[in-house]
């Protein structure tokens, strides 16, 4: 673990200086405080922007900056050198993982801002679990990713299909029958409604299926690739 | 302090490494040559018990390779051929990751610096270090913990000769305190200067090994001495005790200009072996 805590204060000095990745964790709590604050259109629903932009959160941050950090490692040879400094591989991914959740939480901590105190345990713990899920696909793509090139390639349309679909859905029936087999539109349904009931056995159902198929897609990119 | 075995090592179908015999004991510099593809860097990995092998033995601190703990591994200090350092961190932040991994404190950093000479640049991002100051950061950085063993892939690659020479003084300097030295290079002026003994390494296989002048002199089929007189001419005579008379005349005349032994160098050496050059491809 304490090679994870290393790793984890490398990354944060490393976040400092990398704009890229350093504009992913900002973007949208930005985002949400202005919008908040300076649009309000009669009957817009309550903390509409802060629960449309807290998915485009999800679907976008952890995945895009947890790839970006994994296969940006690989192309500049330091991850080769982390290892062979002895720090383990899964010791370097819990690092990278934690790191992403961790700064994503406080993304998310200034994006509830506007929420009720009662809601906002629910509303981090939805978050919390929609991180947890985007990160491992992050991770996965990072993993499979030769170079800073190729991930962004994949992360792009995955990417999209995460964090716009649910927004998209609001507009369009055909589109929100497919999305709805993505989990961030059943944490999008969570969230309208900050409550479990709304979402039934079929939303869990998915929700859990999508976490399986990351967590699988993350031992089968990890076995068939390593840290290579 | 390594000995390998027979090794043997494949990827799929193909044979990258073959027959693989070698000793190298305490305080010494082990020079592998051979141009790039030949199983350099393959070898080091299997060394540092990075890479599983198919066949024979690596016993690295008399002990197998694949049983060494995590303790004893921080006795082992890799620079390999790209220098994977944190472009946006400082080199004192570069160094720092590693300290706090190898537990060694934050205040050696400095002296580490100056010893590479970059004592000036440590707060300096490594992305505006040229590439000479990147290898000695690398460098720094296998030397942080003070291993014993250090393996340098091909630390002098594409440097200019003033950083080349730089860094094989701090290799002759590691030397000296006792640090074993296992360098993969496909340049012989560097193999001949610093090693004490050298393996020629190609497509696999072990085809030379020991000290670079016993390997010279091994090769010197020719056995001729060339001179180049203050007249312009240059001769060639045979080395043997016939010629002694008319050299002897020659430097007496003060007629000779240079004179040069013909014993071929270890890049001859390489291209008789294998009929390649050691920086083909490279």
């Amino acid at each position: 673990m304490r090679n994870s805590l290393i790793i984890i204060k490398k990354q944060f000095k490393d976040t400092l200086k990398n704009k890229t990745v350093l504009i992913q964790f900002i973007l949208f709590p930005v985002l949400t405080l202005i919008m908040e604050k300076a649009i309000s259109i009669d009957g817009m629903p309550e903390l509409f922007f802060t629960k449309l932009f807290s998915i485009m959160y999800i679907g976008m941050a952890p995945l895009t900056s947890a790839a970006a950090i994994i296969s940006e490692e690989k192309e500049k040879n330091t991850l080769r050198v982390l290892t062979m400094a002895n720090v383990k591989p899964w010791q370097y991914l819990t690092g990278i993982g934690l790191y992403v959740w961790f700064i994503c939480m406080i993304g998310a901590g200034v994006m509830a801002t506007g929420i009720k105190r009662e809601d906002i345990p629910f509303y981090m713990l939805v978050m919390a679990v929609g991180f947890a899920i985007s990160i491992l696909a992050g991770a996965c793509i990072g993993i499979f990713s030769k170079n800073q090139m190729t991930a962004t390639s994949i992360v792009m349309p995955v990417m999209l299909i995460f964090a716009f679909s649910p927004m998209l859905a609001m507009f369009n029936d055909k589109i929100k029958k497919v999305a709805r087999f993505a989990y961030t539109q059943q944490l999008k349904r969570i969230m309208d409604d900050m409550t479990f009931s709304e979402i039934g056995t079929e939303g869990i159902c998915i929700l859990a299926v999508n976490a399986m198929l990351m967590v699988v897609l993350f031992f089968v990119a990890f076995r068939k690739k390593g840290l290579e | 302090m390594i000995r390998c075995k027979n090794v043997n090592k494949n990827f799929s179908e193909k044979n990258v490494l073959s027959r693989i015999d070698f000793e190298i004991s305490g305080g010494e510099i082990f020079g592998l040559l051979g141009p790039s593809g030949a199983g350099k860097t393959t070898l080091i990995r299997i060394l540092t018990g990075q890479l599983a092998f198919d066949q024979g033995s690596v016993i690295v601190f008399d002990k197998d390779v694949s049983s060494l703990s995590g303790e004893e591994k921080k006795n082992i200090g890799i620079m390999m051929d790209q220098f994977g350092v944190y472009e946006r961190l400082s080199c004192i932040d570069n160094l720092k990751i590693f300290a706090d991994i190898y537990g060694v404190p934050h205040d050696r950093i400095k002296s580490i610096l100056e010893q590479v000479g970059l004592g000036e640049a440590g707060a300096k991002p490594a992305a505006t270090l040229s590439k000479g100051m990147r290898a000695r950061l690398s460098l720094a950085r296998v030397f942080m913990h003070s291993p014993r063993l250090i393996f340098l892939d091909e630390p002098t690659s594409g440097l200019d000769p003033q950083t080349m020479g730089q860094i094989h003084k701090i290799i002759l300097e590691k030397k000296k305190e006792g640090c074993t030295i296992f360098l993969t290079t496909h340049n012989m002026e560097e193999a001949y200067k610093l090693c004490d003994r050298v393996a020629l390494l190609h497509e696999g296989r072990i085809i030379e090994s020991g000290a670079p002048e016993e390997i010279c002199r091994k090769y010197n089929h020719q056995k001729t001495i060339k001179l180049h007189l203050a007249s312009g001419e240059d001769i060639v005579i045979p080395h043997e005790n016939g010629s002694a008379k008319m050299l002897y005349r020659l430097l007496s005349d003060g007629s000779i200009e240079t004179i040069h032994s013909s014993e071929p160098t270890l890049e001859t050496v390489f291209l008789e072996l294998t009929g390649r050059k050691l920086e083909e491809g490279a």
